[in-house]
């Protein structure tokens, strides 16, 4: 079974009095495999941060399905047991830091659950390994560096045991070394734990290592495919208003120049080896 | 500047005041507030100030911290005394001007006063020393549970509390951020007379109270996600269990209570 799927989702946020109000989606059908590592991209307003919301029912669809595991998001009894399967992590990281302690924090989601002491205990235990943040047990969140607090927001889902973690454009406040430890951190969690994951973001490199990438623009699904899919379709990109990856554009610039390489060398080291192969050819 | 507001600080540490259960020490405080309203003449402040100089021995929090916490109130503390000292009544006085009068009574009740004010702010100050604040906030919902009978909100109540707590370092933040960034604009602060001072502070708070509205809005969305939805069915990382200590100290401070009633009766 899909982890989640979506079917024609639309969305309109509340307009002001007097204007007609404006999609923010626009059908969008789609279903995310369970375990799999999804990236979301598009540029400001493409619909991206309410595609998120839809997910796990902070936001209910004007039109159109969303079902979690099967469960109706407009479905008021399913409502808690869609938030706990669905955690989500947003951009701001103190804006979701609740207690004052950090493993007090972590707690949050299990005593809102109702999990008993001994079981809450394991779990925050396990969440602050998870994510590598157990000498901060018992520090203040405020003094915590973007990335650590990023950290600490992602052990506060994983407390819920969830199956799947969105996360809205949670790396766009951080410094480059604190995205790089909230990358890992979800990756590992992909890897290990087998959580689904939905990344939401506008940070191409960030897509490198998905199983899959969204692009959204005005409110619709606009690519969709495996990185190298998406990424070697350049034009298309740009005209979105889409940087494509740094090695991606070198070489496009490189084949508009006559040199014979490949499109789909993503990372670093291929796209290295894809030009000494082409310039040895030559 | 905002840096130095020590608000409910907390020195942490794991003496037996710091291990002693959280509702025990307010219980323990509102005990040691009554004594000390109940203690007259020497021999019951002299148990008042044993009570305490032992309660602050056994935290093992510095004498000079606790004393640090008296300085914002060395105002009142002097106006108190000074009021009581020239204006209390009695029937011969040592010295005598205008309406300012000094008797012996007068002294002795001045120092009473003073002592008083600074015994009970010390008191207090002992318990949010070795109390963290969350431990606080849960101490109090946990004390006042029973209201939950008459429909007072005490889940939500605690819960804004410690949301407060935990938001104070951020605003503070904030508004020297804030401050900053209207500084670099020519801002100016710190000049003029107190109205205009208070006039600057107005581009700083319109900014600051958007902003904290929009965070409470996403803080709102955040504990949605993260399956609140009220105390209903909650339960606690860590519970609150009365231990032997506790009932130990909770005995001692009635004995204190008992001694100083006692001592007031018998006119000492």
């Amino acid at each position: 079974m899909d982890m989640i799927e979506t079917k024609a989702l639309e969305f309109a946020y509340p307009a002001e009095e007097g204007e007609k109000p404006v999609l923010a989606l626009r059908g969008v059908d789609t279903a995310i495999e369970k375990g799999s590592f999804v990236v979301v991209l598009g540029h400001n307003g493409s619909g991206k941060s309410t595609f998120a919301k839809s997910l796990n029912a902070i936001l209910l669809p004007c039109g159109g399905k969303v079902y979690v595991e099967g469960m109706d998001t407009q479905d008021e009894a399913c409502l808690l047991e869609i938030r706990r399967r669905v955690g989500m992590v947003f951009q701001n990281p103190d804006n979701q830091i609740v207690a004052n302690v950090v493993e007090e924090d972590v707690a949050f989601a299990p005593e809102n659950l109702g999990v008993a002491s001994e079981e809450i205990r394991r779990r925050v235990d396990d969440a602050l390994a998870a994510v590598d943040m157990t000498a901060f047990m018992t520090h203040a969140p405020h003094l915590l560096s973007g990335g650590q607090k990023q950290r600490v927001a992602i052990a506060g889902v994983i407390a819920m045991e969830p199956e799947c973690i969105v996360l809205d454009e949670a790396t766009a406040m951080l410094d480059p070394i604190g995205r790089q430890e909230v990358l890992s951190a979800v990756h590992k969690l992909n890897r290990e734990k087998d959580i689904t994951v939905v990344l939401i973001t506008h940070h191409m490199n960030e897509a490198e290592e998905a199983d899959r990438v969204i692009v959204m623009d005005d409110g619709r699904i606009a690519l969709d495919g495996t990185p190298k899919e998406v990424f070697t379709q350049v034009e298309p990109l740009r005209t979105m208003g889409l940087t494509v990856p740094d090695t991606v554009d070198l070489l496009d610039r490189l084949r508009k120049d006559g040199l014979d390489v490949p499109l789909d060398a993503l990372t670093v080291d291929e796209c290295a080896a894809a030009i000494t192969a082409a310039l040895a050819k030559n | 500047m905002l840096k130095d507001i020590t608000l409910g600080q907390y020195f942490p540490g794991n003496s037996i005041a710091h291990r002693l259960d959280p509702r025990t020490k307010i219980l323990l405080v509102t005990l040691y507030i009554i004594a000390l309203f109940s203690a007259k003449g020497w021999m019951g402040y002299a148990v008042m100030a044993v009570t305490l100089a032992a309660c602050v021995k056994v935290s093992h929090v510095g004498l000079r911290a606790l004393v640090r916490g008296l300085k914002p109130l060395v105002f009142i503390i002097a106006f108190t005394g000074i009021l009581n000292m020239f204006f209390t009544p009695d029937t011969h006085y040592l010295w005598e001007w205008g309406i300012l009068r000094v008797s012996v009574k007068g002294i002795e009740n001045a120092l009473f006063m003073v002592i008083r004010i600074m015994l009970l702010v010390m008191g207090t100050f002992l318990m949010t020393y070795t109390t963290s604040p969350i431990r606080l906030t849960d101490g109090l919902e946990s004390l006042l549970n029973p209201l939950k009978k008459i429909h007072v909100p005490v889940h939500e109540l605690a819960m804004m509390m410690a949301i407060a707590l935990r938001f104070i370092p951020t605003l503070i933040e904030e508004t020297d951020k804030i401050m900053s960034a209207q500084k670099a604009r020519g801002a100016d602060f710190d000049s003029g007379n107190i109205f205009q001072k208070a006039k600057a502070l107005v581009p700083i708070l319109v900014p600051l109270f958007i902003s904290a509205f929009r965070r409470a809005d996403e803080l709102a969305t955040a504990m949605e996600c993260r399956c609140y939805h009220g105390g209903e069915g909650r339960t606690k990382l860590h519970v609150l269990k009365y231990q032997r200590r506790d009932y130990v100290a909770l005995a001692g401070g009635a004995v204190i209570l008992a001694l100083v009633v006692v001592l007031r009766r018998l006119g000492a």
